[in-house]
């Protein structure tokens, strides 16, 4: 530690952050608790109307598709795992960008946003393949071919969710690559290096996080369930 | 290793931050018009863009409940200058049923949100926020103007539904489903709906914007020696009502953004087993929940009545405390009891789902969390009170209102207590003992804490004084008007009649209310005209106002009065002052007020 923290502090009293935190990522932990909240209002609604449903179709028959691979995986979920997968390791490759930004290194922010962004892309064009494969087999908002796990016929509402919080989860990762393109090419005009730090790569890092952690429980709830 | 370094690179910016606004401070360069006053990030300016916002939609929705009070009242007349300026929606100089509906759900969208929420929080947080805390500007002053100009564009949106061919939204401001999902089932859930849910996106957008600046002010810009717990109350009110809204507005765009599914992309996620009578026809929609709406909704519609009520009360506390001369009585009391009702306004929104359905042993949990409400609410009374008590009270008009705020707090919150009994409420909903209550308790309340705002912060804002007279006469038809007009509605209640109906002339039980409400709708009309004799004074003083002379006119101790009596961007010219002392620090030593920035002398009394 080079730079101890007395004991005495007053951090409440005024005239400096009481957690040492620059504005910005305060407004941004205050507004990933807000957009936590919007996720949970929908993955709240999606678990009640599927507990009153009298029964619901299995993730395991329903995402079995693979891209190039002729009819169904022997196994459930492996593109989705692949997709998760994805986007985890651009979590890493963010945690990454951030260390790099934490030593001024320029170099090493550009080549790990450029990773990050991969990432995203990557997992966008997963999802954007998995939408179109379900959309071929009939399945869309108002529509579900899918038979529920018992065989009866499904309300339409599985789709109906699954479109709207994986839409809403991805258009925050779709956020999220604009937000590290802009942060890449600041990095790259050396709008950092003038400002001398680069507290904005971290924001835009929480933000990235957040969505990955979102990601994680509508992945839960969507395929494990 | 990496925290320390972030550490490091915290305190710089917050350096170069501090030195920006710095600079501002120092000198003061001629501004454009159009940084000035349209695209400004200075607080000040924005706070003032807020309230005549905020004004233009006060008498537009005042305006629409006097339409719709002409409708109750005179039943059976026909007015017609009203088809003349309304045309097909009052053929004939009768209002008709779906224009009726139209009024009452705009009336409420209008004074809920865009009033009492955007017009109460932007023009107080971003004026006070700053200048009490001691501080430049907001955190950030391009977010605080982007806040402002959301809020414009979903006042643009909200405004233009009235214009549309089949009628603004007309399914209550609660817009529940099936009603609002299906266009079939009524002219207002066409296009009227779809912009209505529109207006409300940008509108969160704009509450998010403005709440996120709000904390982080409050927590991190506050300047040396302005501990939290020296803070006025005002800025406690304030902090919670942000987090409030920080926390419960994206639920409602959740809940909106369904809906809007439901409407357009063939989704049952509120619908199920519907059959529509103007159409003949059955829905295929299946498995949705229309009470999984009322959750969503309420979830944000609870705690929304305290983001209206919890920066009226702050308001008041402080101009109670300054014009009773004293102390406020409970300091920590008044922010612990702020602080119970942030958290309680999350655990009781089922309260208004009592028969909607619900599952009586839930009712009975919210009943006791609702009736948990009641604790902090009456320390803040009894608070109130004891500061007045034996105060060395001036009756300005601020006070007035301030002390009115009590008066009315107290006589809408008794009800509450009645209608927060699932019991009581099976006999009480959807009458006109609801309207009542509601309207004394957050409505006409809230219009007096912001009033008392108004009149006690306008030195402030404009650097001259509003007109007494005029504001006393504002004052006593206000509060003697709003008894009259919400009293009786009580009694109506009490006695059966629901709400939501235009005539009630075809019952017998209701029928002999008919000189009652035709008493209520007169008593209306000149508290509206009262409302437009105080916009009148507003915007009179604003050019012809007595002028302040006095840097501290009230005599208050808290930061905004040590500023020039017209700050400029930046507030304080010179440094920002430290603060040494709590926010009241009245009758003490022999002194009538102490301001904050005065340091504590050796041979004080401690309080």
């Amino acid at each position: 530690m080079s730079q101890a923290i007395t004991a005495g502090q007053k951090w409440w009293s005024g005239g400096k952050s009481p957690y040492n935190v620059e504005y910005g990522k305060l407004m941004m932990w205050f507004f990933l608790m807000s957009d936590a909240f919007t996720f949970g209002a929908f993955l709240i609604s999606y678990g009640t109307i599927r507990f009153s449903s009298n029964s619901w179709p299995n993730p395991n028959e329903v995402f079995r598709s693979f891209p190039g691979v002729k009819g169904e995986m022997p196994i459930p979920l492996a593109f989705v795992s692949l997709m998760t997968f994805i986007l985890i390791m651009s979590s890493v490759t963010m945690v990454m960008a951030v260390a790099a930004g934490h030593n001024n290194d320029r170099k090493g922010v550009m080549k790990w946003m450029a990773w990050t962004i991969l990432g995203g892309l990557a997992f966008l064009s997963c999802q954007a393949w998995e939408w179109t494969h379900l959309h071929s087999e009939g399945a869309w908002w108002g529509a579900n071919p899918f038979l529920n796990i018992d065989g009866t016929q499904s309300s339409t509402n599985f789709t109906n969710f699954f479109f709207t919080i994986t839409g809403f989860h991805g258009f925050h990762v779709f956020s999220g690559v604009i937000i590290n393109i802009i942060m890449l090419i600041m990095t790259w005009k050396g709008s950092f290096d003038r400002k001398g730090h680069y507290l904005m790569i971290e924001k835009a890092g929480l933000y990235w996080h957040f969505v990955d952690l979102v990601w994680v429980f509508v992945f839960t709830c969507f395929y494990l369930l | 290793m990496s925290n320390d370094v972030s550490l490091h690179g915290h305190s710089e910016v917050a350096a170069s931050h501090n030195a920006h606004h710095e600079e501002h401070g120092v000198h003061h360069h001629k501004e454009a018009f159009i940084t000035k006053y349209v695209f400004s990030q200075d607080h000040k300016m924005i706070c003032k863009q807020f309230i005549i916002t905020g004004m233009i939609w006060a008498i537009l929705g005042g305006l629409m409940s006097v339409l719709f009070r002409l409708q109750l009242g005179y039943p059976d007349t026909s007015f017609p200058i009203l088809e003349d300026i309304f045309g097909k929606w009052a053929q004939g100089g009768k209002i008709k049923p779906e224009f009726y509906y139209a009024l009452v759900t705009m009336h409420g969208t209008v004074l809920v949100f865009f009033v009492l929420t955007g017009g109460l929080s932007g023009t107080f947080a971003n004026f006070l926020i700053p200048l009490q805390v001691g501080a430049r500007d907001m955190a950030s002053p391009f977010l605080n103007m982007l806040s402002y100009w959301f809020f414009f564009m979903a006042s643009v949106v909200i405004l233009s539904s009235l214009f549309v061919q089949t009628g603004p939204a007309s399914g209550g401001w609660t817009v529940y489903p099936p009603l609002s999902a299906l266009g079939d089932a009524s002219q207002g859930s066409k296009a009227g709906i779809d912009l209505w849910i529109t207006g409300m996106a940008l509108f969160v957008v704009s509450s998010l914007l403005g709440g996120l600046n709000y904390i982080t002010t409050i927590l991190n810009m506050r300047t040396k020696g302005m501990s939290m717990t020296r803070l006025p109350l005002t800025i406690w009110a304030i902090l919670f009502t942000a987090i409030l809204g920080v926390l419960s507005f994206p639920v409602l765009l959740s809940g909106l953004i369904l809906l809007l599914f439901d409407r357009h992309a063939g989704t049952s996620f509120y619908l199920s087993d519907i059959f529509i009578s103007s159409t003949q026809k059955a829905l295929p929609n299946e498995g949705g929940s229309a009470i999984l709406f009322q959750h969503l909704f309420w979830f944000l519609g609870h705690p929304e009545v305290y983001i209206i009520i919890l920066p009226a009360m702050g308001l008041v506390s402080e101009v109670l405390s300054v014009n009773s001369r004293k102390p406020v009585f409970g300091y920590m009391a008044m922010v612990g009891s702020l602080f119970a009702i942030t958290i309680l306004a999350f655990l009781v929104w089922a309260h208004h789902m009592f028969i909607t359905g619900l599952n009586p042993f839930l009712g009975s949990v919210f009943v006791l969390l609702t009736l948990l409400i009641a604790v902090p609410s009456a320390i803040k009374v009894f608070n109130w009170l004891t500061t007045l008590w034996k105060g060395n009270i001036r009756f300005t008009p601020a006070m007035l209102f301030a002390i009115g705020f009590v008066s009315l707090f107290i006589s809408g919150g008794l009800t509450g207590i009645f209608l927060g009994n699932s019991t009581l409420d099976i006999a009480l909903h959807d009458t006109y003992f609801v309207v009542a209550h509601f309207h004394i308790v957050m409505g006409v309340s809230a219009f007096f804490g912001m009033f008392a705002g108004v009149y006690h912060w306008f030195p402030k804002m404009y650097g001259r004084y509003l007109n007494n007279t005029m504001g006393y006469i504002h004052f006593w038809v206000t509060l003697i008007g709003a008894y009259l007009i919400f009293w009786p509605m009580h009694y109506e209640g009490l006695a059966g009649m629901p709400r939501r109906y235009m005539d009630y002339s075809g019952w017998v039980s209701f029928r002999q209310f008919g000189d009652l409400n035709r008493f209520i709708s007169t008593v209306a009309m000149v508290v509206f005209a009262v409302q437009l004799m105080f916009v009148f004074n507003f915007f009179y003083s604003i050019f012809k106002g007595r002028r302040v002379t006095n840097q501290n006119p009230w005599g208050a101790a808290t930061m905004e009065w040590t500023t020039p009596i017209r700050p400029g961007h930046g507030n304080w010219p010179g440094e920002i002052p430290e603060v040494h002392r709590w926010a009241y620090d009245y009758a003490k030593d022999g002194r009538e007020f102490i301001p904050q920035t005065e340091p504590v002398s050796g041979n004080e009394s401690k309080h």
